[in-house]
C-alpha cells in the first residue's frame, strides 16, 4: 500500500535571461525563482492497483515518482510504501520496487542484453532459481528470445523498451513505476508493452504506477486516474468519471486541462 | 562574413555566462602560476648562472601564460564540435549556407576570447602587486607591448587554425579521442607550455622555433618579457604569418574534403 | 561484514568485465586511445630531463632522486585513477539524471558510480607509470632493503588513498554545483604535475599544508627522505599509511552530498 499525505516539495532554480547585457549582469548577480513542484499532495494506492498518473509537463509527476522511489526527500508530509519510508530506508525500499525511466536506459549500450541482465542479477543479489524463472517468463511474455543476444545499440526503440521493462522486473518487485514507457514507440510496440503490463498486473498482482502523455495508454491500462497540475491533485477517479458523452479520451483530457487552466 | 561574426557573438555571449567557471579557472590558474614560479625559483637559487632568462622575465612569462591560457591551451577544445561530428548532427550544419570550417573557426575563436577576457584582468592585476620574485614585470617598452598584442592575436589564430585540423581529422579517423590526446600533448610540449622554449637544449630549441607550435604562445609571451632580440622578433612574426596561412589553407581544404565525405557517405 | 565485502568485490569485478567487453567492441579505437594515453605523461618526464641537462640539482635533490620522486607519485596517481576516476564522468551522471538510476538500486552508490564507466584506455597511462616507476627505481641509486621496499609499498597505498579521496571530493561537489569544479584539478592533476619535485622546494608553508590539510607530503616528501637516507628515523616508513585517514572526511562529504541531492533533486 502506498500513501502520500500532505506532501510538499519546492525547488530553487537560477534565472538566466537572454542577451548580452543580461549575461554580463548575471556575472555579478543572479536571481532565483522558487518552484512549487508539489503542494499538499495526498493519495492512497492499494496493493495490485494500476494507476495512471497524468498531467502536463512540469506538473509534478516526476517529483512524485522520485519521492516514491526514494530518490527525493519531500519538504514536508508523510510518505509510506508498504510501511517503509522510501527516502529513509532507501536500500531496503528499492529492493521491492522496479523503475523504468522511459527516456533513459539502464542497459549497457555495447554488450548483449543478457549481459546487462546478468549484472542486474548481481546488483539485486537475485537467487539463481528466481532469476531463471523470471527470465524465462519475461522472455516469453515480452518475446525477447531473439533479442537477448544482440547488443542494445542494434535494437529498435520498441525492442529496447521491452528489454528495459524486463530488466526492471527481474528481481520480482512488488511495485512497478513506469515513467512514460511508451514514449516514441511505434504502434505494434505500444500495444505489446500495454498487453504485457496488463498481464504482469493480473499474474503477479504487481502494483503499477504509470505516467504518460499517451491517453490510449491510460484507456487500455488503468481504471484509476490521478490528474496533477501545478503541483496539486486536481482529480482522482475513474475514466468513466471524467468522460462526457462519447468524446474521445484525448478531447476529454484536453477539456480537463482547459477547465483547470493547467495547459 | 556577417554570419560568422554573429556566430562569434553568440559564442562569446555564451562564454560569458559561465561566471563560476571563470572564478574557479582564475583560482586554478593562480595556484598553477605560483607553483610554476616556485619551481623555477628553486632552480634559479640552485644554479643562477645556468638560467637562460632572467628570473623576472620568467615570472612574467608564467603569469602571461596563465592569464591567456584560454587563448592557447589546445586541450580546451569545443566539445560541441566533437559531439556534432560523432553523433552525426553535422548534417544539420551542412544544410545551412555556411562553410563548416569558417563556422567552427569563428566559434572556437569566440569561446577562447570570451574565456580569456573573463580571466586575464584579475590575474594580471593581482600579479602586478605580488612581491618579488613573483611579480609580473612591466613590458620592456611601449613598442614591445604593441608588438605583444599583435603577436598575441596571431598566436591565437595559429592555435585555432591548428586545433581546426584536429576537428577535421576526426572525420577521417576511427579514434578521435586518441588523435586528440596525442596531438594536444604534443602541442603543449613543443609550444613551451610545460617549460618555456629557452629552457630546452640549444639544438632542440633551434629546430622547435621553426615549427608552428613555436608560433603560438611562445612569441607573444617572450616578446612581452623582453627575452627576444630585434632580429628574433622580426623572424618570429614572419613565421607566425607563414604558419597561419599554411594551416588555414590546409585546414579549409581538408574541411571541404570532409564535407564531401559526409555528403557522400552520410556521416 | 567480510561476506558483504566479498560480494562487493565480486560485483565490482562484474562491472569491470562488462566495461572491458564494451570497450572491446571498438578495438582499434581502444588501442589508439590507450597508446595516446601512454604517450601523454611522457612530456612531464622530458620536462624534468631537459631541466636537469641544464641544472645539476634542486633543493639538494639530484636528477635521479627527483626521478624517483616523480615516478612514485605518478604510479600512486595512476593507480588511484584506474580505480576511482570513474568519478570524472560524475558531473554528466548528475546532469543527465543517470544518478537517479543508481539510487533506485539496493547497492552502495560509490560502487555503482565507479562501476558504471571505467576509462579502460587509462591502462595506457598505467603502463607508462609502471615503466617510469621501474626506470625511476632502478636509476635512483637507492640501496634497496626490506624497510625501504616496505616504505615504497606504503607510499603507493597511502598515495592511492589520497588521490582517491580527492576524486571522491570532486564527485561530492557535483551535488552542489556543476560549474567551476575546474579548481579541483589543482589538487589532483596539479599534485601529479608539481608532485614531481619534493614538496620542500615549494617552501615551508606548502610543506605544512601538505602535511596537515591534504596529506601529499606524507606520501611523498617524508618517506622520500627515508629512502634517500637524508633522514633515517624509522617511523618515516609508516608515515604514508597515515594518509589513509584522508578518505574519512572525503567519504563524509560524499554522504552529505547524496543527502543534499535527495533533498534538492537537482
Amino acid at each position: 500500500m502506498i500513501t502520500m499525505e500532505h506532501v510538499c516539495k519546492s525547488y530553487k532554480i537560477a534565472k538566466r535571461n537572454a542577451g548580452f547585457g543580461e549575461a554580463f549582469k548575471a556575472l555579478f548577480h543572479r536571481e532565483y525563482e522558487v518552484i512549487h513542484a508539489l503542494s499538499d499532495v495526498s493519495f492512497t494506492i492499494r496493493d495490485g492497483e494500476m494507476v495512471g498518473y497524468i498531467g502536463p509537463n512540469g506538473a509534478g509527476k516526476s517529483s512524485t515518482i522520485k519521492i516514491l522511489s526514494g530518490i527525493l526527500t519531500p519538504d514536508s508530509g508523510v510518505v509510506t510504501v508498504d510501511g517503509r519510508i522510501p527516502y529513509k530506508n532507501r536500500m531496503e525500499h528499492v529492493k521491492e520496487i522496479g523503475v523504468v525511466f522511459g527516456q533513459r536506459s539502464q542497459l549497457w549500450w555495447d554488450v548483449p542484453v543478457i549481459d546487462s541482465f546478468e549484472l542486474l542479477k548481481d546488483i539485486y543479489s537475485i537467487p539463481g532459481e528466481t532469476y531463471r524463472n523470471n527470465l524465462e517468463e519475461l522472455t516469453e511474455l515480452l518475446h525477447l528470445s531473439e533479442l537477448l543476444r544482440s547488443p542494445v545499440r542494434q535494437l529498435s526503440l520498441g525492442q529496447r523498451m521491452r528489454c528495459e521493462i524486463a530488466a526492471s522486473l527481474l528481481h520480482s518487485p512488488r511495485i512497478l513505476f513506469l515513467d512514460e514507457p511508451t514514449i516514441g514507440l511505434d504502434a505494434v510496440s505500444k500495444i505489446a508493452v500495454r498487453e504485457f503490463i496488463q498481464k504482469q498486473n493480473e499474474l503477479h498482482k504487481t502494483t503499477v504506477i504509470l505516467t504518460t502523455h499517451d491517453m490510449q495508454d491510460i484507456e487500455a491500462l488503468s481504471k484509476r486516474i490521478i490528474l496533477i497540475g501545478k503541483g496539486k491533485i486536481l482529480l482522482d477517479g475513474t475514466l468513466e468519471d471524467i468522460k462526457r458523452g462519447d468524446a474521445g479520451i484525448d478531447e476529454t483530457v484536453a477539456e480537463l486541462y482547459r477547465a483547470y487552466e493547467i495547459e | 562574413m556577417k554570419k560568422y561574426l554573429s556566430f562569434f557573438r553568440l559564442r562569446f555571449t555564451m562564454g560569458l555566462q559561465y561566471r563560476t567557471a571563470a572564478l574557479a579557472g582564475m583560482v586554478t590558474q593562480f595556484a598553477w602560476g605560483f607553483l610554476e614560479i616556485m619551481v623555477f625559483q628553486a632552480f634559479y637559487q640552485a644554479q643562477a648562472e645556468a638560467f637562460p632568462m632572467t628570473m623576472s622575465a620568467t615570472a612574467s612569462y608564467v603569469w602571461m601564460q596563465q592569464a591567456f591560457l584560454a587563448l592557447f591551451a589546445t586541450w580546451m577544445m569545443e566539445n560541441d564540435i566533437f559531439d556534432t561530428i560523432v553523433s552525426g548532427n553535422i548534417s544539420y550544419s551542412l544544410c545551412r549556407p555556411v562553410r563548416i570550417y569558417n563556422m567552427w573557426f569563428s566559434q572556437s575563436t569566440a569561446t577562447r576570447v570570451a574565456r580569456a577576457v573573463l580571466r586575464c584582468f584579475p590575474i594580471l592585476i593581482v600579479a602586478a602587486f605580488l612581491p618579488e620574485p613573483y611579480r609580473i614585470a612591466k613590458p620592456a617598452s611601449a613598442w614591445h607591448f604593441g608588438l605583444f598584442l599583435i603577436t598575441l592575436i596571431l598566436g591565437l589564430l595559429v592555435t585555432v587554425a591548428f586545433s581546426m585540423l584536429i576537428y577535421v581529422f576526426t572525420f577521417f579517423t576511427v579514434s578521435p579521442q586518441g588523435v586528440r590526446i596525442v596531438f594536444t600533448s604534443m602541442v603543449d610540449f613543443f609550444a613551451g607550455a610545460i617549460i618555456p622554449l629557452p629552457f630546452f637544449p640549444a639544438d632542440w630549441q633551434r629546430v622547435l622555433e621553426l615549427l608552428p607550435f613555436a608560433s603560438m604562445q611562445n612569441v607573444p609571451l617572450r616578446i612581452y618579457s623582453g627575452s627576444m632580440s630585434g632580429a628574433e622578433m622580426k623572424k618570429a612574426v614572419v613565421l607566425q604569418l607563414v604558419w597561419l596561412v599554411v594551416l588555414v589553407t590546409f585546414g579549409s581544404w581538408l574541411g571541404r574534403m570532409a564535407e564531401k565525405k559526409v555528403t557522400i557517405q552520410g556521416g | 561484514m567480510l561476506l558483504k565485502l566479498k560480494d562487493a568485490v565480486r560485483l565490482y569485478g562484474h562491472y569491470l568485465s562488462i566495461n572491458i567487453r564494451s570497450a572491446m567492441q571498438y578495438k582499434t579505437s581502444f588501442f589508439l586511445t590507450a597508446l595516446g594515453q601512454f604517450l601523454v605523461s611522457f612530456n612531464v618526464f622530458l620536462g624534468i630531463y631537459f631541466m636537469f641537462r641544464r641544472f645539476s640539482a634542486v633543493e639538494g635533490f639530484t636528477y635521479s632522486e627527483v626521478l624517483l620522486c616523480f615516478s612514485v607519485v605518478l604510479l600512486e596517481f595512476s593507480m588511484a585513477e584506474m580505480f576511482a576516476r570513474g568519478f570524472d564522468l560524475f558531473p554528466e551522471m548528475v546532469r543527465t539524471g543517470s544518478f537517479d538510476q543508481v539510487l533506485v538500486r539496493p547497492r552502495n552508490e560509490i560502487l555503482q558510480v565507479l562501476g558504471s564507466k571505467f576509462e579502460i584506455t587509462r591502462i595506457g597511462r598505467m603502463l607508462q607509470a609502471v615503466v617510469m616507476f621501474w626506470y625511476g627505481v632502478s636509476h635512483s641509486g637507492v640501496d634497496w632493503n626490506f624497510p625501504k621496499i616496505a616504505t615504497v609499498i606504503f607510499m603507493l597505498i597511502g598515495g592511492c588513498a589520497v588521490f582517491s579521496g580527492l576524486f571522491l571530493i570532486y564527485a561530492a561537489l557535483c551535488f552542489f554545483t556543476l560549474e567551476g569544479l575546474e579548481f579541483m584539478n589543482v589538487l589532483t592533476d596539479g599534485a601529479r604535475e608539481y608532485g614531481r619535485y619534493p614538496v620542500s622546494i615549494y617552501g615551508k608553508k606548502m610543506l605544512l599544508v601538505t602535511t596537515f590539510l591534504i596529506p601529499y607530503a606524507l606520501v611523498q616528501y617524508y618517506p622520500l627522505l627515508y629512502l634517500l637516507e637524508k633522514d633515517s628515523r624509522p617511523f618515516l616508513i609508516f608515515v604514508p599509511l597515515l594518509a589513509v585517514w584522508f578518505l574519512l572526511p572525503s567519504y563524509a562529504l560524499w554522504r552529505f552530498g547524496v543527502r543534499h541531492y535527495q533533498s534538492s533533486g537537482s
